[in-house]
């Protein structure tokens, strides 16, 4: 049905770019806005991981060990008043002299203060920029405090969580980009030239598509050398991740390419003699730009889960690099869900930062398409 | 000859009085429609004249309540006077439309019942996944309590009614085998299966061919007699209207500019708006006097393009071994000529071939056999057909093409001066400062102002828009340009300017065109010569007016026949030839 039936409404001295267009649609998708602002903040605690983490994630201690999380208070009443401070409540570690079981009690008359913006450990931003700044530090340097808890060495699970966004988070990225140029490589070759090439590219995918996922990246993953450095492993997990994630990108890409080639002003650039390089680049890819982007967050957070999965199986990332999926492998007993449930924490954030990354994928497709979704 | 048979003025059945829909956008509201009043009588056809955008569809949509959201309606009245149709019961009964719930129990009891409403678009309005016989069925039995095999045999009888041939195998049928004129006629039988007191048309044979538009026309206006039905046509085709109504309401800009019987407005117009229309439609109607001037001073050279035993095959096979479908020739045999400053008119129907020629000619489709020679300034002869890379690309240089949907044909991404300059800088004629000042001279013949440049397509009209597609085909200096339905997309009263437009540029730049067009009016205007196609064959070629005047081919004359003439005395439908051979 006619979406607008008066173009007159349309014939507006004002002008809006698509991309303008786009951000009007998608603002009125409030579940989308919401996923945006989750997923800014996230990338944005991964990329200050050093600034926003208390503590050094790898720095252990004995006194420690699944030290229950502790709440943050910001008032602080004391018997001449009250003030504005946070602060968390201090715990004291017992042990049992015939069980030798730990247990950790509150101690009443003890409270950690802490500062924003104090000086803690010294530190290098993304391994650069000295500094000692973090965001949330206790006053007196040798405390500790545990907002997610410690886990089985006395860890900061805080500190953890918040590296591991920055792998996890950013392994989504990586991996994405690499499936973005693969597929929109061979889908756009697929889609542009149609026939046999068409034809041989789509079973390829087919082919990929079939192939059971978990199985192949297991084998691929396990065929690595543990003797790798934490970063060459790291890329090679995301090349063995996107070596499957590219084919639903190239399906996408191959559908517009499709559609786009018969449209009008893609034979206009052709009759204009633009070359073939020309008609794809300057002519079709920016038409589909938005489609592609929506698509890419789509795929981040499979990226996402794929990883988790293999490290949880500890066969992705091995420690001592830190991702979402190598924290949540300390989870993997059922000690850990009696002793320490806070050790799930990593898998709140897997849920949470899946759940936006879709939110904020399906809000940008439905804005690609201004015409298909004028109801909103 | 005789003079327009006035029918019986019925009772008024259907009265708008006031009636204002708005549209709430972002500065304020918006009024689609504004303070339209006009009635419906039984046995009548009023036809709502405008161009688009000036609301009248959503008129008919206010009607039945079914103005497409955030749209209502704000103001006025919708009176259905139940009790002067024959479905009322005698006593007075009066029903205010606008009144009623969009999507309440009583509005739903009317649509379909007492007012049914066709639309443009006869594809999409039909349920693919339905058989014909299922979906006339529903309608029944959503309004009155009838069995399914009742249902059945009065669906079966209505298609009948529409002339549909075989309507006991009809009715178990799917959309998709049918023709669009087929699908438009089970729309109709659709529409009448509640014996509605009034029928709303909204572009009804806008989307058909010509001769189908007779005949659904014909249909309208006969099953109109037979049911003595009040019918709202919208058009904004003047032709169609002079066949067809009784009484008129123009408007323009979602307000009623004039309205009257179909002689007062025809041979009195009173509202400027209405004599611009008018004269636009008879303009259209005779060879451009500027064209024929242009001719005695310029006479019409020798052959440019010369089409010789030209054949394009699309194969449709598919399946395993391509054993399933066939093969469409979809031109078949094609011999024609066109001469230095000459505009040569392509005409016939979807499907007869005619896109596919312009389109091999400039190799945008690779033709499977045949000739097509380009003579060359220098006289060199180059065959397009076989041309490729440096010699093509020259040859696109002197062929243009101007595409008929001006939307479709600019890219949404990029800007005036970009779209403009494309050709200029793939082909490494211009850039930089120098291309900027091509493309505002360019700007400069096409009548648009060289602040266009940094504006994207979607903020121009239609019109603009397809001088825009006409700067970038003269930018190389062509001397062939391929209009393909070029003015079919845009309102009456632009398409004379366009058209003008590229007159005046022929005795500029001494450009042949070739333009293809199922509008004879349009031919009629333009061009020198024209070629009929019919099923991928030229049945005939020949001077315009000698064609227009005098057809000699069956199929010429039953497609001339079927034109709608802008005159309610010249009333042909009904005499009008057919032409069936090869069905």
């Amino acid at each position: 049905m006619a979406s607008v039936l008066d173009p007159r409404l349309h014939t507006d001295t004002e002008v809006a770019s698509q991309w303008r267009l786009m951000w009007w649609s998608f603002r009125r998708h409030t579940l989308a806005m919401v996923g945006l602002v989750i997923v800014l903040l996230l990338y944005l605690i991964g990329f200050f991981a050093e600034f926003v983490a208390p503590f050094d994630p790898q720095s252990a201690s004995a006194k420690h060990v699944y030290h229950p999380p502790q709440m943050i208070h910001f008032i602080d009443s004391t018997e001449e008043g009250w003030r504005i401070k946070p602060w968390v409540q201090a715990y004291t570690f017992e042990r049992d002299k015939f069980t030798l079981q730990t247990t950790f009690k509150p101690d009443e008359g003890k409270r950690v203060y802490l500062s924003f913006l104090g000086k803690g450990t010294p530190y290098e931003l993304l391994g650069l920029f000295p500094a000692e700044r973090r965001l949330l530090v206790p006053d007196e340097p040798n405390e500790r405090f545990f907002l997610f808890g410690a886990d089985r060495l006395g860890r900061d699970m805080l500190s953890r969580t918040v590296f591991g966004t920055r792998v996890s988070m950013s392994i989504g990225l990586v991996g994405v980009t690499l499936s973005l140029l693969l597929g929109v490589l061979l889908g756009g070759i697929s889609g542009y030239y149609g026939g046999a090439v068409d034809m041989v590219i789509q079973r390829v995918v087919e082919f990929v598509l079939s192939l059971p996922t978990i199985p192949i990246w297991l084998a691929l993953t396990a065929s690595l050398p543990a003797t790798w450095p934490p970063l060459t492993r790291y890329f090679a997990i995301t090349l063995i991740l996107s070596l499957v994630g590219w084919t639903e990108l190239a399906r996408v890409v191959r559908g517009r390419f499709l559609a786009l080639r018969s449209e009008d002003f893609v034979v206009a650039a052709r009759l204009d003699g633009c070359s073939e390089k020309r008609v794809i680049f300057r002519h079709m890819l920016p038409s589909l730009m938005s489609h592609v982007i929506a698509s890419v967050t789509l795929a981040i957070p499979v990226m996402i889960l794929a990883e988790t999965s293999l490290s949880f199986l500890g066969l992705g990332l091995l420690p001592p690099t830190i991702s979402w999926g190598v924290l949540l492998k300390e989870a993997q007993n059922i000690r850990s869900i009696a002793q320490a449930p806070w050790l799930f924490v990593p898998g709140a954030f897997v849920l949470v930062a899946v759940l936006a990354l879709n939110f904020l994928g399906d809000g940008l497709r439905d804005a690609a398409d201004p015409y298909a979704q004028e109801r909103g | 000859m005789e003079p327009v048979a006035a029918a019986e003025p019925g009772p008024a059945v259907l009265e708008v009085k006031g009636l204002v829909t708005e549209f709430p956008t972002r500065h304020g509201p918006f009024r689609a429609v504004d303070d339209v009043s006009f009635e419906l009588r039984a046995g009548q056809t009023l036809c709502v004249v405008g161009e688009s955008g000036s609301g009248k569809s959503v008129t008919a949509r206010s009607i039945l309540q079914i103005v497409d959201t955030p749209g209502r309606i704000t103001a006025g009245e919708v009176l259905l006077h139940r009790h002067r149709t024959s479905r009322g019961s005698g006593e007075e009964e009066t029903i205010d439309l606008a009144r009623l719930e969009p999507r309440g129990q009583a509005i739903r009891a009317i649509r379909g019942r007492d007012i049914a409403m066709i639309f443009q678009e006869p594809m999409s309005s039909l349920s693919p996944v339905h058989t014909i016989g299922n979906q006339i069925g529903e309608v029944i039995r959503l309004h009155e309590s009838v069995s399914k095999k009742e249902a059945r045999a009065r669906s079966i009888e209505l298609l009948r009614q529409v002339e549909i041939p075989t309507p006991e195998s009809a009715v178990d049928r799917y959309t998709f085998e049918f023709s669009g004129g087929m699908r438009q006629r089970a729309m109709i039988a659709m529409s009448l299966a509640c014996n509605p007191s009034v029928l709303i048309a909204d572009e009804p044979t806008t989307a058909l061919d010509v001769t189908t538009q007779a005949e659904i026309l014909d249909l309208i206006k006969r099953l109109q007699v037979d049911h003595g039905m009040a019918v709202m046509l919208i058009t904004h085709d003047m032709g169609v209207v002079a066949e067809t109504a009784d009484s008129i309401v123009v408007m323009r800009h979602g307000k009623l500019v004039e309205r009257g019987s179909v002689e007062a407005i025809f041979y009195a117009p009173q509202h400027d708006y209405t004599k611009m229309l008018l004269q636009a439609v008879l303009d259209l109607d005779r060879p451009s006097e500027r064209r024929l001037a242009r001719r005695t001073v310029q006479p019409i050279g020798g052959p440019v393009v010369e089409i010789k035993g030209l054949v394009k095959e699309f194969d449709l096979r598919h399946g395993f071994m391509r054993r399933k479908g066939h093969i469409l020739k979809a031109l078949d045999d094609i011999d024609l000529t066109l001469n230095e400053g000459e505009n040569l008119g392509v005409v016939g129907e979807s499907g007869s071939g005619k896109t596919t020629l312009g389109r091999c000619l400039l190799r945008v489709h690779d033709p499977s056999r045949g000739e097509m020679l380009y003579r060359a300034v220098g006289g060199g002869v180059a065959d397009v057909a076989t041309a490729s890379g440096n010699g093509l690309e020259r040859i696109r240089r002197d062929i243009r093409m101007i595409f008929q949907d001006p939307f479709a044909s600019l890219n949404p991404r990029m800007n005036v001066a970009q779209i403009i300059g494309e050709p200029l800088l793939v082909n490494g004629v211009a850039k930089g400062a120098a291309l900027r000042a091509r493309v505002a001279e360019l700007l400069d013949v096409v009548g648009l102002p060289a602040s266009a440049m940094e504006r994207y397509p979607h903020a121009f009209s239609g019109g603009q828009r397809q001088r825009i597609g006409i700067a970038r085909a003269i930018a190389l200096e062509p001397r062939v340009i391929v209009a393909d339905e070029a003015t079919s997309a845009l309102d009456v009263s632009l398409r004379t300017q366009v058209l003008d437009l590229l007159l005046e540029l022929q005795e500029r730049l001494g450009l042949s065109f070739i333009f293809i067009s199922h509008d004879i009016s349009v031919i009629r205007y333009f061009c020198d010569r024209v070629a009929v196609m019919y099923r991928g064959k030229v049945v005939e070629v020949g001077e315009t007016e000698e064609v227009c005047t005098n057809p000699q081919h069956g199929y010429t004359k039953a497609l001339l026949s079927a034109v709608p003439h802008p005159d309610p005395r010249h009333r042909g439908m009904l005499g009008r030839h057919r032409y069936e051979a090869g069905r």
